[in-house]
């Protein structure tokens, strides 16, 4: 068993009578991809953003890189958010700001970087993503499958050691959608980043996953590798692979 | 039985008004505990410059155009509309001064802040709340950064700052507008016009005046940050954002107008 780099235990939310996280366990070990499956409005992302402290949960314990993050202050959570990157399901970039401002805004802290390290910061981040064409463009001149690559090398520029995905194919053509799952294997691979993975794409989990999570009613369902689950007879985990 | 029902789930009146109530008095909760971290953030470091630098340049430069307009034809409107009651009188030549005083004491703050609310609070309204429908917002966040100083503060400070100098901006237009008017059916030098205006309006005029609309940029900046930063209701909240902004942004500046004109009096 490799080191633990994320660790939820019992973790629950609400919202008004409604239960999204019932009792939520996971683990997630250095290094590792671990995707998490489960029907739209199970809760997956509320799961995630719990674990960056986006939302308070009720109840529960979330340690992240061997901190209790539910008793961290403002500024230690955000020192230990610059540990995390985040991928979110529309990239989230800011429209003002045009691809290079875009990337050197997670640096604005950084004091010690000269004018030139931070280009060369920007300039290897889309190289990663293959997008260094880019770097003058406004979101609004970006399809679909760039903003999600821009929005991986905006994360990728603080070098995480734990990158969040929230639904990266979604929205993405089939051919795009296979890039952008390539590209996730490829940055575990570079950086030894562990991630989270959250989709619904067979084809994405396939080509990410170390480990499998599906949940339902707020609770972990299944869990094992892509071909245990894929074997699974249980009919909400096999209803994703068909 | 159905019937009977139905009639059991209708909301009466006043619960209805209770709800209203209750949703009023949470909102005016919210609203101060966001006045109160803005002057919070607003005086601890880290101090967010150039976002607060380019604020103020897209506030007040880019306002100005649209607030020398109206400032300009608020002027020569109320010259025009004021010499026959005047004139009646046999009073034309106490048009300059009055003019002055009305338009340095209430409608040039007034109307300058009106118009600044439809433009700048209905655009921060929109941005942020766009912002937040796009989990822009929550990317800073989670970034490490404090989108609520990079944000709020800076918009906020920005329009505190910039109404006070459109609103003088606008005030010497508007007298320019109304030395415009004075000539239409007349004929006053500019430096006679201009010393009747300088001669009658004092330092209790213009202090006071100019001290609100700090007040009132205060208050658009505020009311359409805490509209936007807090919108939730998807796309559909965007435009509820701008609106609620616009409409609230101006109320507010009547209210503390109200206030200001009570405060002064006291003293005069």
């Amino acid at each position: 068993m490799g080191k633990m780099v994320a660790e939820i235990e019992g973790l629950q939310k609400s919202f008004g009578d409604h239960v999204v996280l019932a009792d939520i366990s996971l683990h997630l070990e250095e290094g590792e991809n671990l995707v998490i499956f489960g029907k739209s409005g199970s809760g997956k992302s509320v799961l995630i953003k719990c674990l960056v402290g986006l939302i308070v949960p009720d109840g529960g314990s979330i340690t992240l890189l061997g901190t209790d993050i539910t008793e961290l202050s403002v500024p230690d959570l955000n020192k230990l958010r610059k540990k995390v990157g985040f991928l979110f399901q529309s990239a989230a970039l800011y429209d003002s700001m045009t691809v290079r401002e875009n990337l050197e805004f997670p640096l604005r802290d950084q004091k010690e970087l000269t004018q030139a390290e931070i280009d060369a910061l920007v300039l290897e981040a889309l190289t990663n993503v293959g997008l260094e064409d880019a770097i003058d463009k406004m979101p609004v001149e970006l399809s679909g499958g760039m903003k999600k690559r821009i929005g991986l090398a905006r994360t990728l520029i603080l070098k995480p050691e734990i990158i969040l995905y929230d639904e990266p194919t979604t929205g993405l053509d089939p051919i795009t959608a296979k890039e952008i799952s390539r590209l996730i294997l490829d940055v575990q691979k570079k950086y030894n980043t562990a991630a989270i993975i959250i989709t619904h794409d067979v084809e994405c989990a396939r080509i990410t996953a170390n480990r499998m999570m599906v949940i339902k009613d707020g609770k972990c369902a299944a869990e094992g590798t892509f071909d245990e689950l894929a074997a699974s007879e249980d009919e909400l985990v096999n209803s994703f692979f068909k | 039985m159905e019937g009977k029902a139905a009639i059991n789930t209708v909301q009466t009146p006043e619960a209805g008004i209770g709800k209203r109530m209750r949703k009023f008095f949470i909102s005016v909760s919210d609203l101060s505990a966001f006045t109160l971290r803005f002057v919070k953030e607003a005086f601890t470091p880290k101090y967010e410059i150039y976002e607060f630098i380019k604020q103020a340049y897209l506030v007040g430069y880019q306002s100005f155009p649209l607030v020398a307009i109206t400032g300009f034809i608020m002027g020569l409107v109320l010259t025009i509309q004021s010499r026959p009651t005047l004139a009646q009188f046999g009073a034309e030549s106490w048009l300059p001064a009055m003019v002055a005083v009305s338009i340095v004491r209430e409608i040039g703050p007034v109307i300058t802040a009106l118009i600044f609310a439809g433009k700048v609070g209905s655009g921060i309204g929109a941005e942020l709340a766009s912002m937040k429908v796009t989990e822009q917002i929550d990317a800073m966040e989670v970034s490490g950064a404090n989108p609520f100083k990079y944000l709020v503060v800076t918009r906020t400070l920005a329009t505190t700052l910039m109404l006070p100098v459109l609103v003088v901006a606008s005030d010497g237009i508007s007298l320019f507008g109304a030395y415009v008017g004075c000539n239409l059916k007349g004929d006053v030098s500019f430096k006679l016009f201009f010393l009747q205006v300088f001669d009658k309006l004092t330092f209790s005029d213009v202090f006071p005046a100019t001290i609100k609309t700090f007040f009132f940029g205060l208050a658009v900046g505020l009311i359409a940050c805490y509209k936007g930063y807090n919108s939730n209701k998807g796309t559909a909240g965007v435009g509820e954002s701008a609106n609620a902004s616009v409409v609230y942004g101006s109320l507010c500046i009547f209210i503390i107008d109200m206030i200001a004109v009570q405060f002064t009096s006291l003293f005069n």
